[in-house]
């Protein structure tokens, strides 16, 4: 692997290049606009990449199987906001928990399952659960958009929670990576992931369970969705699921994408996702500081995750070997 | 017979066990489930919903109809190019907004609106085809990336000029024509969907560029190697889903005289969960522009009824992503083991029970019984040949065989030493026979009958006969033409071995052992072919009798000869004159002292008499054991038989040692000789016979002598 530093020409890889534009950007911002440098806007830009980047990770994960799972913004959402209705509607804590998780590793090992045993490419299967959870959290178990906190919940106090002035979200975004890193350099599962995301008929003839791993990928997706989704319930206080119809989907593929993941899988890991999420983050929150209307904001990010698109097509092609009919 | 013989019997013999194997053969099946499914759709919702079937509520509902399958064709052709469109919602609502804003705020004609609207489109799907075909991207990433990118210019463009667009007094006849009227109960939008849907079936099914949109979705590589210009291909289809989606876009627009925040909102979802339901294969190649539209009636009939029954927020978006879902998931499951089902349910044996046979075992004392006396025959190509099937002698006594690489081979006389290639045709080259003009006709397995001239020109003269209507798998075609003989008039007569399996897949139809087997006439004057008779087990071989007014011919798996009358008070008509023989009839020849050489290629067993009393046996059989451990006829001895005209068995004779001939397809007498050939040997046999005419010669028995 690279190391990441001044990119020297033979270091010049994607990654290496976002990683030097994310810094430009960042000095240009300190120096041109006013309070970017500001203490605490260094700390609303971690944190407001937090829930973005802990999203990351898990589509990460997914990603580097060669998969995607577009089903991510609607469980972190839908599964929050049926926990607060539970709540408030009066269920037991620990029963309500119990029930939430048990639904978001249902949906995980379903995605898995039609993945991994039906050859359902994972485009198809994370839209139609992604769509199904949404319409069914939305129709059946909850009454209005947007679902408050209980007064005094353990929810509520995460999100007051303070370490050295930084908010709880961004300790668990990095104990989150560092567990990641852990888990996908130094284990054996790890590797696994790499092997199928690079060639799956490779892998699968060498004896690595190919198909329980993609399982396993798309549980650990779910769960790091609903991590997600009480980190932001608790700096909310509250959860609006009209968020699964945002871009915020986008941007998640987008920070993958953009840190050097490659889509064809197999590649990257989770400096990638770091590196994506910094120069997000440090472009949100400029663009954000310019005052730039977020109808814009939508139209600037939907233009540069096709330029990333573009050049990850360019700079890991598609390798028609491997690739599979109906992989599109 | 036993009672439980009977049993077997009537169920397998009066249960049509092979029809689902035929169903399953037909490329329509793939329509069947999205049509069971649009059926139990408008029926749950027209009983659920009253008043649903109403017209002017189907009015209402057919308007949306019309711009939403103008989208799904867009999508389908797309799918079928083996990619996906995802930017249509986006394409949907930008030309809108585009034909809203030249008519509403630049105040120009309703026809620079459509233009502008066309434009948007177009342009969009070039964008899409161009980053798809051309740079080879991801078709589902790019295109949402491209969706996200115009909805949100939508959202812009939508929020700048919403109030302009209400504050317009602009107002067109034509507009609420498009916009409000029908035709024979039918709105605008409804009839253009109709018209493109069949323009564009029509392109797609018989027209080059839509042959290539087939091809590329089918197979990439394929194409490419074809010499298709795939990127070219592929970059066509998005523009023309831009072109369909931009439509629906202009009637949108003409219906609501305006654009707002919703237009084409889960359009995507909807249209590709329409062409999946519908049966639009995921990868392209298989699908039809009326799967989608089946498709988009199930669609758009759920999500409005849902709405009419009142259920909330969401549930759209539930009862999309479950359909979806599921359809993708038979659609790939269907796709991957469509064929391992046939292979499953194809094969439907049915009972038999063969008559008790006299032995053949040498020194029996049957007529049936064998010698070794093919033993001594000498060989001729031997270790050169692969499949001498049928062979054949002209008046210049030139040797030809037909061979498995599809070649008539020619060996010159008198040392049959030299050979040529004398035609090539393909196939496999079955029977043989020489008609008056001396072109060599033959039935070729797998292709149909097809005649070579004295200079070497093939030319085809049958490969169908005409279709019954009962016969769910198309019998027009000839699957097994297998052995011809020609009567004084000029007509050929030549047997189709089996109607359910191809050539090569002789075995299995040994071990189903349905009587499909045809006698068919090919008629030179007016190049007809007629089937005679049908139902027979295997037909075989054909000879025409010496006097020229009847037929013999074989019925293998039966173990029988039959006789069919061309003349005579019994014309049309067919006898049996030998049955239960202990070994299966091939080719059946003239022998010179007036009597008939017929050929074994194989001999009864027991054991395998035995399994065609158990049908459910031999069914878990094909089943459940690789090929090579089958049952089915022993081929591993034949022999030569001659046969009275009366049906009375001659003589006998075969190669017990097994070197030389184990089985004999064909033999054919000349001056003296017998020459025999066999499918599975790799030489021709020359055997003197004792006592036979050496002057006799079959060209001259069928035509005289030379003119």
């Amino acid at each position: 692997m690279n190391t990441i530093g001044w990119p020297t020409l033979r270091s010049l890889n994607q990654e290496g290049i976002v990683f030097a534009i994310a810094v430009v950007l960042f000095l240009t911002a300190a120096i041109g606009l006013p309070g970017f440098i500001d203490p605490n806007n260094l700390v609303a830009i971690v944190r407001s990449v937090s829930v973005l980047g802990i999203l990351a990770l898990g589509m990460a994960v997914v990603i580097i199987g060669r998969g995607i799972d577009l089903s991510a913004v609607a469980i972190m959402a839908m599964s929050v906001a049926w926990y607060l209705q539970l709540l408030n509607s009066g269920t037991p804590d620990g029963l309500a928990f119990a029930y939430v998780l048990a639904g978001v590793l249902a949906i995980g090992l379903l995605n898995g399952f039609l993945v991994a045993y039906a050859d359902v490419p994972a485009i198809f299967v994370t839209l139609a659960t992604g769509s199904f959870v949404f319409g069914y959290v939305r129709s059946q178990l909850i009454t209005q958009d947007a679902v408050p906190v209980p007064q005094g919940h353990w929810v509520e106090l995460l999100g007051g929670l303070r370490l050295l002035d930084i908010p709880v979200e961004v300790f668990v975004f990095a104990g989150l990576a560092f567990l990641f890193f852990l888990f996908l350099r130094y284990t054996k599962w790890g590797s696994y992931i790499y092997f199928a995301g690079d060639n799956p008929v490779a892998a699968r003839n060498i004896g690595i369970p190919v198909r329980p791993m993609l399982v396993l990928r798309y549980v650990l997706s779910a769960l790091v969705a609903l991590i997600a989704g009480l980190l932001t319930a608790a700096s909310l206080h509250s959860i609006n699921t009209r968020v699964v119809n945002s871009t915020l989907l986008y941007d998640i593929v987008l920070v993958a994408v953009i840190g050097g993941i490659g889509l064809s899988g197999g590649r990257g890991g989770v400096r990638n996702v770091l590196v994506g999420a910094a120069l997000i983050g440090i472009l949100l929150n400029a663009m954000t500081i310019i005052d730039i209307p977020l109808l814009y904001q939508n139209l600037i990010k939907a233009a540069i995750l096709l330029g990333a698109i573009i050049v990850d097509g360019i700079i890991n092609p598609r390798d028609e070997q491997t690739a599979q009919q109906g992989d599109i | 017979m036993s009672f439980r013989e009977r049993l077997q019997s009537w169920r397998y013999n009066l249960v049509p066990d092979h029809v689902v194997g035929e169903i399953l053969t037909k490329r329509w099946t793939d329509n069947a489930i999205p049509f069971l499914a649009l059926v139990a759709t408008l029926a749950a919702f027209g009983s659920i919903i009253p008043g649903f079937f109403k017209l002017t509520a189907l009015q209402e509902s057919t308007r949306q109809l019309g711009e939403f399958s103008m989208v799904v064709t867009g999508m389908t052709v797309v799918m079928l190019g083996g990619g996906i469109d995802l930017s249509v919602g986006s394409i949907f609502a930008l030309s809108c907004f585009s034909a809203v804003y030249v008519f509403f705020i630049l105040e120009q004609s309703i026809w620079l609106a459509l233009a502008a609207s066309l434009a948007t489109g177009l342009v969009f799907g070039a964008i899409n085809g161009y980053l798809v075909g051309y740079l080879r991207l991801r078709a589902f990433l790019t295109t949402l990336v491209t969706f996200i990118f115009g909805r949100a210019l939508f959202d812009i463009l939508v929020t700048t000029y919403a109030a302009d667009v209400q504050l317009s007094d602009a107002t067109s006849d034509v507009l609420d024509f498009i916009g409000d009227s029908t035709f024979w109960g039918l709105s605008v939008s409804v009839w253009l969907a109709i018209i493109l849907a069949i323009v564009t079936h029509i392109a797609l099914t018989r027209s080059r560029p839509g042959w290539h949109v087939l091809a590329v979705g089918g197979s990439r590589r394929s194409a490419h190697n074809a010499g298709i210009r795939v990127r070219r291909t592929v970059f066509m289809t998005y523009v023309f889903s831009g072109f369909c989606a931009s439509i629906g876009g202009f009637l949108i627009a003409c219906r609501l005289s305006g654009a707002g925040p919703g237009t084409g909102l889960n359009l995507e979802i909807m249209a590709l969960t329409a062409a999946v339901v519908g049966g639009v294969s995921l990868g392209g190649g298989r699908g039809s522009v009326i799967k989608g539209l089946m498709g988009a009636i199930i669609v758009l009939t759920m999500t409005n009824g849902l709405i009419r029954l009142g259920y909330g927020t969401g549930t759209n978006q539930m009862v999309l992503g479950i359909m979806l879902a599921v359809a993708v998931t038979i659609d790939i499951r269907w796709l991957k083991n469509r064929h391992k089902v046939l292979n499953e349910v194809y094969v439907a044996p049915v009972y038999l029970k063969m008559g008790e046979t006299q032995s053949a075992a040498p020194g029996s004392g049957t007529p049936y019984e064998l010698d070794n006396r093919l033993s001594a025959a000498n060989h001729i190509g031997l270790g050169a040949l692969e499949g001498p099937e049928d062979v054949i002698l002209d008046r210049d006594d030139n040797l030809y065989c037909g061979t498995r690489l599809g070649e008539i081979v020619r060996f010159f006389a008198p040392d049959y030493v030299r050979s040529e290639v004398f035609a090539h045709i393909g196939g496999f080259p079955l029977g043989l026979a020489f008609d008056k003009s001396g072109n060599l006709i033959s039935c070729v397995g797998a292709m149909g009958l097809y005649s070579v001239s004295p200079a070497r020109e093939v030319k085809r003269l049958s490969a169908e006969t005409s279709r019954s209507w009962t016969s769910i798998v198309d019998d027009a075609r000839l699957r097994d033409p297998n052995d011809c003989d020609i009567a004084p008039d000029g007509r050929i007569y030549f047997t189709d071995s089996t109607k359910r399996y191809d050539a090569h897949d002789w075995a299995l139809d040994s071990i189903e052992n349905r009587a499909t087997g045809r006698l068919l006439v090919y008629d030179p004057k007016d190049g007809s072919t007629k089937t005679l008779l049908d139902g027979y087990r295997y037909t075989n071989g054909v000879c025409m009798a010496h006097d020229g007014k009847s037929l013999f011919f074989a019925e293998s798996w039966a173990c029988r000869v039959h006789r069919y009358w061309l003349e005579g008070p019994k014309a049309g008509t067919a006898e049996c004159v030998i049955r239960d023989m202990p070994g299966y009839p091939d080719n059946i020849n003239r022998a010179s002292d007036g009597n008939y050489w017929m050929a074994w290629l194989g001999m009864r067993t027991p054991s395998f008499d035995l399994s065609l009393r158990h049908p459910d046996m031999r069914k878990r059989m094909t089943r459940r054991l690789p090929q090579d451990e089958w049952l089915f006829p022993n081929i591993n001895t034949g022999g030569v038989v001659k046969f009275t005209e009366k049906g009375g068995i001659v003589e006998a004779m075969g190669d017990l040692t097994g070197g030389a001939h184990p089985m004999v397809t064909s033999m054919r007498e000349h001056k003296g000789y017998l020459f025999v050939g066999g499918i599975l040997n790799n030489r021709i046999g020359r055997y003197k016979i004792a006592g036979a005419d050496p002057n006799w010669t079959s060209p001259v028995s069928y035509w005289g002598a030379k003119p």
